[in-house]
This record gives C-alpha cells, structure tokens and sequence, in this order.
C-alpha cells in the first residue's frame, strides 16, 4: 500500500507539471490553431528567472512574480513578433517558427543566466510528510495544489466571463467569431500570454523538486506535447487528464515494471489510445457540418 | 595573360617565403584543442579551456617550452561529436598542430580517435570512458580516472566494510551506462553481489519509484549510483526524502564538483564517492606528494577564473603538463617523438593522480589516484580507511 502511494504521488508531482505544459499548448492551439513548441521555454524561463532574482536578493514571491512578468512579455512578443506577422501560412510553418523561437530562447538563457543546474528553496521546507507510509515532499502538494487551482480559475474564466466566452467562441469558428464583433487579435495575444504565464508558474513550481537550467523546456515540451495529444489536442479537460496519466504511466511503469523502459511503456500506451482513438480521450470529433 | 599571372604568383610565393622566413627561426609549437566549451557538456569544456589558456599564459611567460612559445588553437565542438570530427581535421591538416589535447567527452573522444591515429600525431584525450585506451592506440592517452576505476575504489571501500550486496541504480546516458557495465564486470572479483538493479533517464525529475523499489528489496546494505550531472542530485534528494539514509549510498566520481554539494543540499550529507585529491586539496596531509600542485592548481584556477575548481580542469592541467614535459624531453617538434615521449611518462605528480605510463598502459594511473570523500556539513572529507 505505501508502495503505492508513494508510485501514485510520484506519478502526480511529475504528471500536474506536464498537465500545465499541455494546458498552455492547448490554450494556444484553441486560439491559433498553432503549435506552440516554444512551450516548454516558458517552463524553464519561470524557473531560471526566479532563481536568478532570487539570488540577486529579491524576496522569492517578488521574484516569482517577476518570472511570471518576463515569460509573459517573451510570450507576447513571440506572438507580436514571430506569429502575428505570419499570420495565413500554413500551420507547418507556424510550427517551424516556433520551434525556431524555441531554440532562440534557449540560446539566449544560455548567454544571459549560464549552463549550470539551479535549484530554489522549497516553499516549505524539506522534512517529507509521511502519507498512508510513503514519504512525500511538501513541494509536491505545492505542485499538485497549483495545478488543481490554476486550472480552476481557467475554467472559470473560460466559462464565467466574456473574454473567456470569446476565447472559446474564437476557438470553434474564428470567422464566426470575428463576425459577431470579437477582436481575435486581442483572443490571439491572450492565448500566448497566458500560456506562458501558466508555463512559467508550473517551472517555478516545479523547480525545487526537479533543477532547471537553460534546457529543462526540450523535454517538457516534448511530454506536454505527448501528454495534450493523449487528452485530445484543443481540450483543456484532456490535456490536464492527458499529463497527469502520462506522469502516472512514467511512475508505475518504473515502480511495477521496469525503470529502464518506463519511458517507452508510457508511449506504447499513447500509441495504442492514439490508434484506437484518433482524437485522444478527450477529443472532438472534427465533423464538418454542413 | 597566363605566363605573367604565373610569374606574379611566383614573385608572391617568394616574398612570402622570404618575410615567412625568419618569422620561422622564432619558432613557435602549435598545440591544438577541441573541447565542449558550450552545449551540454559545458561544465567539462568550460573549466578545461579556462585551465589550458591559463597555463598556456602562463609557459609563454615564462620563456615557453624548450625556447618555443606554445601557440594553441582551441575549437569548441558544443558536444557534438560530428563536429568534433570536423575540427579534428581542421587542426591536422589547416592548422598543422604537434599535438592535441582535448575530446571533452568519451563521445566527441572516440569521433576524433581514427584522425589523430591516421596523422600520427599525439591526442591526450579528457574523456572519462575506459574505451579510449583499451584496446591502446598508439598515439591516443588520456589523463581522466576511468568509470572501472571508480567501481573498483568503491568496491574496495565495500569490501573492507563488508558490505556485500548492494543495489545499483545507474543514469542512462553514456557515462552512467559505460560505469553500469564496468561496474558490474568488477563486481565478482570483490565478492560483491548486486541484488538489484534500477536505471533513470538522464532528464529524469523523480526517482522515488526506483528507489522505493530498491528500499523494498530486502538485503540491500549499499546503493551504488552511476551518473553525472543533475540525475544524482535528485537521486540523492529522494533518497533522504524516503528516509534511506542508513543504507550508505555511494556516488560516482561524476558528482565530484561544488554544485552537486549546493544541488543535493542537506540531503547531500553521508554521501560517499571516490575522487580526484584536488577535491580535497587544504585537507591532505603535508607529506602527501600532490600537496603542493593541487593546492597551487586550485589557487591559480580560482584566483583567475573567478568560480570553484572542478577535477575536470584539472584533467586539462595534466594532460598540458604531460605534453609539455614530453616535448622539453623530446626536444623536438616531431609529433612522433613527442609520442614517444608521452608514452615515457613516469613520476608524472598531477592533479588527478601519479602518472606512469606504458605502451600499454596510456593513462598511467591506479587506484592510488582516488581518494574515498564522504560529504559531511556541505563539504567533502577524506574518509579514513576503515581496519
């Protein structure tokens, strides 16, 4: 049982981090239909700028808050810059500048902070608590606990207000939704904003359990990306659902079966979801109605 | 037009010549340099450029070698071994360089090995793999323990604590698998019995599962983890945060480096590895014969680099010295002498150990290199043998 408990807490920490990723790939996609590979930067800026405000001795929440500031700024002009220009290419190409803009970010991290590993404090304390027999981090409850209630508020901003309401009006027929008076510009840079502010919180989040350094987004990218294609790419539901199983099948695969092929075992799982369920679990199906 | 531009050409090639000429008599050595200055592999580039350029400095200074200035050329490769290749190339056949040191990594290492070998010309590798050397190529040393070594030292710590069986958990990338099998190989001659095994991706954020595992197999007296960079600093947060910390873990020479101290944090405590001297280098004893380089090398790196020495600079440092020694002996610029030379090492007193090499042995060093350092209140100490 504590067995258990310990694979489950440890499947949770690591899957709410991939949830937040495929949260902000699908909040970008919904609005753009693009690909926002560059989310797994946003990650890493949270948690490199907070650790390096803090060092320069400005108080934790500040500094925290400052990252949010910064990745939000870098999403905005991601968007400003890079996408909104290009705005009528085709997807792949949208995609493409992504990618660059991803590898321009990390070069750029790379140059301004350095290549070492940081950590930050946990938020509190390090004496793990002692649940059903596992030994849990407190920063664990931390990450879990954001995560449920960032995507509370999302939800209710989705669904309680306007703007949220024209978010989502946007994501099913962008023409429609012009139509009818939404700004889709303002949706757009919302979109990117506010992915890079929910990457960038999972990064501060997760940074006293996990390190960061300049290249820690390549491979949350990649598992944020797994984690939304599992939950039904465009499905805020599903991507959350999809992170959380994907960290869950990291965990138990390496706690039951084997640790060398845990990684292989959770993408054998998507592979086969994926096969008998195009859309993911979460999906819509894409029916053109006439 | 031909004749004239052919003539033209040959009164250019003449002057050349001539004013190349007796720039020629101040001779200088060309010593060359691929490292991964950036890229992953950074934090071993990093220190072994800012060690080659300061000693180079520093010999030219001071007259240079045998009355020649070392002129070094230094590629970075950003830990890509195909590019490693290619300035490989580049310094045999651009830059005509006597020597080479550098490969920070076994990998961009074995890229560069079949260059070197086919000019001719001496290649004193940094990388840690046991690959390079054995079987031994004729012009290829390198000055870094080997991952067998490590396994070896710590083995012999096991075995004389009678701590038999043990559980490994290894890193998936090049160094923590090359170490899983060199580990496994040495095992038997120590009577030790590995009772289980577990592995983690180099990226890994979370090991509690393979440990829990390991906590759960009954027997378990040590846990043994190969691996470098951040994988064993979260290995040895886990480890503390289940509450293992009777079952001694012992570490790589890997993590013998400040940061893993600062990353691991508390948790760090109790952790044993075997490492380099310089690690320790205040705390040997006066009568220990690298005494006085460690210290003077750590005070030199420290002064000018501004950050905490690491034992891959230091690699750097002997690998220079080595060359540097061999061609004062060979008095010659030939690179085949100065291979000659190299392999003549004996004595040799560096950062990583007493040198002595062999045509069969191109690194030279025993187990006598590493010291066994426990880490107690955020820093290292030598452990004692126990009798």
């Amino acid at each position: 049982m504590s067995e258990f408990v310990q694979f489950l807490m440890s499947g949770l920490t690591v899957g709410a981090v991939y949830a937040l990723v495929a949260l902000g790939f699908t909040l970008v996609y919904t609005a753009s239909d693009v690909v926002n590979f560059a989310q797994g930067e946003f990650v890493m800026l949270g948690g490199m700028v907070t650790v390096f405000m803090a060092a320069l001795g400005v108080p934790l929440p500040v500094a925290a808050l400052i990252a949010v500031a910064a990745a939000v700024c870098v999403g905005l002009l991601l968007y400003w810059l890079a996408i909104a220009p290009s705005r009528g290419a085709s997807p792949v190409t949208l995609i493409i500048i992504t990618i660059g803009a991803s590898i321009l970010l990390r070069g750029a991290a790379q140059v301004l902070f350095d290549k070492q590993f940081h950590k930050l404090p946990s938020f509190s304390g390090d004496v793990p608590v002692n649940l059903l027999g596992a030994a849990v981090q407190p920063q664990s409850f931390w990450v879990i606990g954001g995560t449920a209630l960032i995507v509370l508020l999302l939800y209710l901003f989705m669904e309680r207000t306007v703007l949220g309401k024209a978010l989502r009006a946007t994501a099913a027929n962008r023409l429609a939704a012009r139509l009818v008076g939404i700004n889709t510009t303002t949706v757009m840079t919302l979109a990117f904003g506010g992915s890079a502010a929910i990457g960038a919180i999972g990064g501060i989040l997760v940074t006293p359990i996990t390190l960061t350094s300049y290249d820690v987004g390549t491979l949350l990218a990649l598992k944020g990306f797994a984690a939304a294609m599992l939950g039904g790419m465009g499905n805020p539901l599903g991507a959350v659902m999809g992170g959380i199983l994907l960290g869950l099948l990291e965990s138990f695969g390496a706690g039951y079966l084997s640790s060398t092929y845990k990684d292989g075992i959770a993408f054998v799982v998507i592979l086969v979801v994926l096969v008998a369920m195009p859309q993911g679990l979460f999906g819509r199906r894409s029916v053109e109605r006439v | 037009m031909k004749p004239i531009s052919a003539a033209l050409c040959l009164v250019v090639a003449g002057a050349v010549a001539a004013l190349g000429g007796p720039a020629r008599a101040q001779q200088t050595v060309k010593i060359g340099s691929v490292l991964s200055v950036s890229g992953p592999a950074s934090f071993l580039g990093d220190p072994e450029d800012k060690t080659l350029r300061m000693y180079v400095d520093k010999i030219n200074a001071a007259g240079g070698v045998a009355g020649n200035k070392i002129e070094l050329v230094i590629y970075d490769d950003g830990g890509d071994a195909n590019k490693a290749r290619t300035f490989a190339t580049r310094l045999i056949e651009d830059d005509k360089v006597v020597a080479m040191i550098g490969g920070s990594t076994t990998g961009t290492t074995m890229a560069m090995l079949p260059v070197f070998e086919g000019a001719e010309v001496p290649f004193i590798s940094l990388g840690g793999a046991i690959e390079i050397i054995d079987p031994v190529s004729k012009y290829v040393f390198k000055t870094p323990h080997t991952d067998k070594m490590a396994c070896e030292k710590i083995f012999e710590d096991l075995k004389q604590r009678a701590l038999t069986k043990i559980a490994l958990i290894a890193g998936t990338d090049g160094f923590g698998s090359s170490m899983r099998v060199q580990c496994t190989l040495a095992a038997p001659k120590y009577g030790i019995q590995i009772v289980t095994e577990e592995t983690y991706g180099p990226r890994d954020s979370d090991m509690t599962a393979q440990l829990t595992k390991i906590k759960n197999t009954a027997g378990v007296q040590a846990v043994v983890n190969t691996g470098f960079g951040q994988g064993p600093a979260i290995v040895t947060r886990n480890y503390a945060q289940l509450g293992m910390g009777a079952v001694p873990l012992y570490q790589s020479h890997g993590v013998a480096s400040k940061s893993f101290i600062e990353l691991a944090g508390p948790a760090a405590d109790g952790v044993r590895l075997p490492a380099a001297a310089l690690l320790v280098a205040d705390k040997l004893p006066d009568n220990d014969p690298q005494k006085k380089i460690v210290v003077d090398y750590k005070a030199t790196y420290e002064a000018t680099a501004k950050q905490p020495v690491s034992t891959f600079g230091g690699h750097a440092y002997d690998g220079l010295y080595i060359l540097v020694d061999a061609i004062k002996r060979a008095n010659s610029t030939d690179p085949k002498k100065i291979r000659d030379e190299i392999e003549k090492t004996k004595g040799f007193v560096g950062t990583g150990g007493i040198v002595n090499m062999s045509p069969t042995d191109h690194l030279g060093l025993d187990l006598s290199a590493f010291r066994m350092l426990e880490i107690k209140g955020g820093d290292w100490i030598l452990m004692a043998p126990k009798s």
